[in-house]
Order: C-alpha cells, then structure tokens, then sequence
C-alpha cells in the first residue's frame, strides 16, 4: 500500500473490468473524465451541489466531484456512456428524448442517472411528482427545464419499463 | 486534483487508529461529503488524511441483547433512512436523515462525519440529543463511551481525542421504548440546504400527562443544544394547547442563536418558536394524544 502517490486499481466500468493506474488525489470525476475519456461526466459546481457530475458506484447514485477515485476500487460504476445497449437508448434515455426534457444539455448526463437510479430502485412503485422531485433534489438544471424532465420521469415510472 | 498530501486507506478502525498515531497531522475521511469540499476549499489542515470510507466494520445497525440500538458510524444516511430498526424504533431520526442534503448527499455521508465535524446545524445531531445519544469512541487505550451532550466542545470542536476514531452510536433502550418524536426542519430551501434552524423533540405521556419531554435545536447556539429549563418547565403538565404556547415561550430563554448572512437573530428566534408548537404537536399526535 502506498500512502500518497499513485495507486492501482481495478474496477468495472460500463461492464468492463479496468486496471488504473491513478493519483490518489484526483476525484472519480477527474479519472472518468481525463483518463478514460468519459465526458458525459460533468463538472459544474464540484462541490457535490448540482449533480452534473452524477454516477452510479455499485448502483448508488453519488457526485462524483467529491468521491475519491481510489474509492472506485473493486466497483462498478456506471456513466451515461453504458446505457445505450446494442446502439438502443435505454429506457430513461428514450424518455429524455421523447418529452424533449434536454435545454442546453450540460446536467443531462447526471439527470439521466440520477432518474436510472430511481426508476431501478423503484421498480413497478407508484411515485407521486412529489417523490420524483424529492429523489431529483440533487441535480440543477440551469436552463429551468424541470417540468420536461418530471414528464420524463413519470413516463419511466409509469410505462414500468427499465431496460 | 484535491490537494492531498497524504491519503492513508485504513482497512480497519485498529489501523486508522495506528496510521493517526503515525501521521499527528492528519484527519479522518469517511463520506468525504465535508471534508472533501473544505480541501476543495483549500484548508490545509485536510490535506493529510487517513481514509476510513466505507470500512465494513462500521457499517451496521443492531439491536444488543440489553436491547439498546447500536449504529455504526459509518452508515450512510440513506441506508439510516431504508433501516427496518430505525423505521420501526426512532422514525424521528429517519426524518432527520431525509432532511439532509439531497439523494448524492445521503448516500455518501456518514452519520459519524455528521456528528464529528462538529457543526451546530448537522441534521442527524439535534435528534440523537433528545434520544440521550451515547458515542462509542475506540482509540489507542480502548474504548469510551460519553454521551452526545458532552462531545460538541465549541463550534466545529468535538471531543475526539488524538488517535480516537468514533465508532457507534448507541441509544438505550429506556431512552426510545415509549417515547414519541418528531424533526422539524426550517431551511430556505426543501433540499439541499443547511438548516436555518432544526427542532427536535421526544417525548412521552400518559393519560394526558407529559411524562417526560426533550427538546433540541440545531443553529440555536454555537453548538446543538437542549433547552433543558423548558424540558424542566413543562415536564408533569397537561398536554393542552396553551401548554404549546408556554413551551414556545420558554424556549426564547434557552437559546441563543446568531445572525449570519443565513438568517438574522430575531429571525432565528421566531423560527424557535413556531418550531417548538409544530414539533411538540406531530410528536403528541403521534403518541396519540388529543387535544
């Protein structure tokens, strides 16, 4: 073990096993981002208050902005990038797109799994505007879309339908 | 890039107790939801670190055999929230843990890092004072346990010793069986903001009686804080709403709230009071007092 430095490690990420070499003081976001080129992966306020940066680690949605990369070691995390499966949109992707529930794009990938969360941890539940809120009260969206995105999110929850 | 001088993974609370005692400048990280943003801040003083995120032995929540409630310091609040014991036994401090931060938040942040970073509007802190809350602390000679009132020294100052890592919670039996309660928080905000002021109350009564009653604010004062000459006030009275009013009368003389850019001093005061009446009231309801 090495106390500062770099340090290996593996992990799952959209499905695939990863070995890394990484500085222990760069932020999950950082390495998604610099080291595998996963852009969907936003930073807006880096202090864990937006949610653009949204990823799922072992199915919990966190801010990847305050979550030590050497913490994904041995996790599976997944981006926006592993959701399209066989050039198919998931579930909560289609649904973005059918009720137009992207402005200018920046939250979306985080939006997008913080509802793939939700929809997975509620599955076939009934969930008032209320409780979607409440469980999206993580991710900012500048541009104000919100009730588009609440629209998409009734429309994952009711259709019942995850990919 | 946090700027990190050294980042010590602790795999058990022995080692992080070792690896303190090695490295006398560094602090402990366990969600990271507050340490990680006070680097990003640039304070030096967490730039050495020994990382107990996510150790298995801290994760849990049991029930002991003298049927007292153990929590692990390090559950995150969502997993607080999802606990059937904690649902079934002190619902209050699930109120507590949903109030806090947002979904991101709450699954990361630990209801150790909650207490021990020692802020006086920590949501999960008011709650444990009215539950007599006991801390279990290990450290290089053993382990203590000392109640929650006497760990908050002063603001952002707790009573975590060199090489002490905060390992439990532990509320006993007499201090939950019976008793009703309720967290009421007060932001600017429905999530994702720091509570201009939180009110907790437990209590519990019998045939109309208020047997025994806890009230506790967080940003009442510099620290979380009981308003112990209100509970001594109130406590063998009828349950009736003027017995509300009185209550929100004499909490004003318990407290001692401060302006900030947040919320003004006469402001906070009267946001004490309502409290105080909205609080007391769920938790009679829900002790199924009418009235």
């Amino acid at each position: 073990m090495t106390s500062h430095g770099f340090r290996e490690i593996t992990f799952s990420i959209n499905g695939k096993e990863k070995k890394l070499h990484i500085d222990v003081r760069k932020s999950l976001l950082e390495v998604l981002r610099e080291q595998l080129g996963l852009t969907s992966v936003k930073q807006g306020c880096a202090v864990g208050e937006c949610g653009a940066c949204s990823v799922l680690v072992d199915d919990v949605l966190i801010d990847s902005c305050i979550f030590l990369a050497v913490w994904a070691h041995g996790k599976k995390v997944r981006t926006v990038e592993g959701e399209a499966k066989n050039r198919k949109l998931s579930k909560v992707q289609q649904a973005y797109v059918d009720e137009g529930a992207v402005q200018c794009g920046f939250c979306t990938p985080g939006f997008i799994m913080a509802t793939t969360s939700f929809v997975e941890k509620h599955k076939g539940e009934k969930k008032t505007r209320e409780e979607i809120r409440k469980d999206h009260a993580g991710n900012l969206c500048r541009c104000t879309g919100y009730q588009n995105i609440l629209k998409a999110v009734e429309k994952c929850i009711n259709s019942d339908l995850v990919k | 890039m946090f700027d990190l001088k050294k980042n010590i993974k602790a795999e058990t609370v022995d080692k992080a107790i070792k690896h303190l005692a090695e490295n006398p400048d560094a602090k402990l990280i366990a969600g990271g939801t507050d340490v990680l943003i006070k680097l990003r801040q640039g304070k030096s003083e967490y730039c050495e670190l020994v990382d107990i995120h996510d150790i298995d032995e801290l994760k849990f929540i049991r029930i002991d055999d003298d049927k007292s409630i153990v929590i692990g310091s390090g559950m995150v609040f969502s997993k607080i929230i999802e606990s059937d014991i904690i649902k079934k036994h002190i619902p209050m401090l699930c109120e507590a843990a949903e109030s806090l931060g947002g979904p991101q938040v709450r699954n990361m942040a630990t209801i150790g890092g909650n207490i021990c970073n020692g802020v006086t509007s920590a949501d999960s802190a008011s709650s444990l004072f009215t539950l007599n809350a006991i801390l279990i602390l290990k450290g290089e000679d053993g382990t203590r346990e000392i109640p929650i009132s006497d760990f908050y020294l002063g603001p952002g100052r707790v009573d975590l010793k060199k090489c002490e890592v905060l390992t439990a919670f532990k509320i006993t039996h007499d201090n939950y069986q019976g008793y009703f309660g309720h967290y009421y928080k007060y932001a600017m905000r429905d999530a994702m903001d720091i509570a201009t002021i939180g009110c907790a109350v437990c209590l519990k009564t019998k045939n109309g009686i208020l047997k025994d009653y806890r009230i506790a604010y967080g940003v009442a004062g510099p620290v979380p804080m009981r308003c112990r000459e209100t509970e001594k006030t109130v406590i063998n009275k009828k349950v009736s709403k003027d017995l509300l009013d009185e209550i929100a009368k004499t909490v004003e003389k318990d407290v001692n709230p401060r302006t900030s850019w947040r919320a003004s001093r006469e402001f906070r005061i009267n946001i004490i009071k309502e409290l105080s009446k909205r609080a007391t009231k769920k938790a009679l309801k829900r002790a199924g007092e009418k009235f």
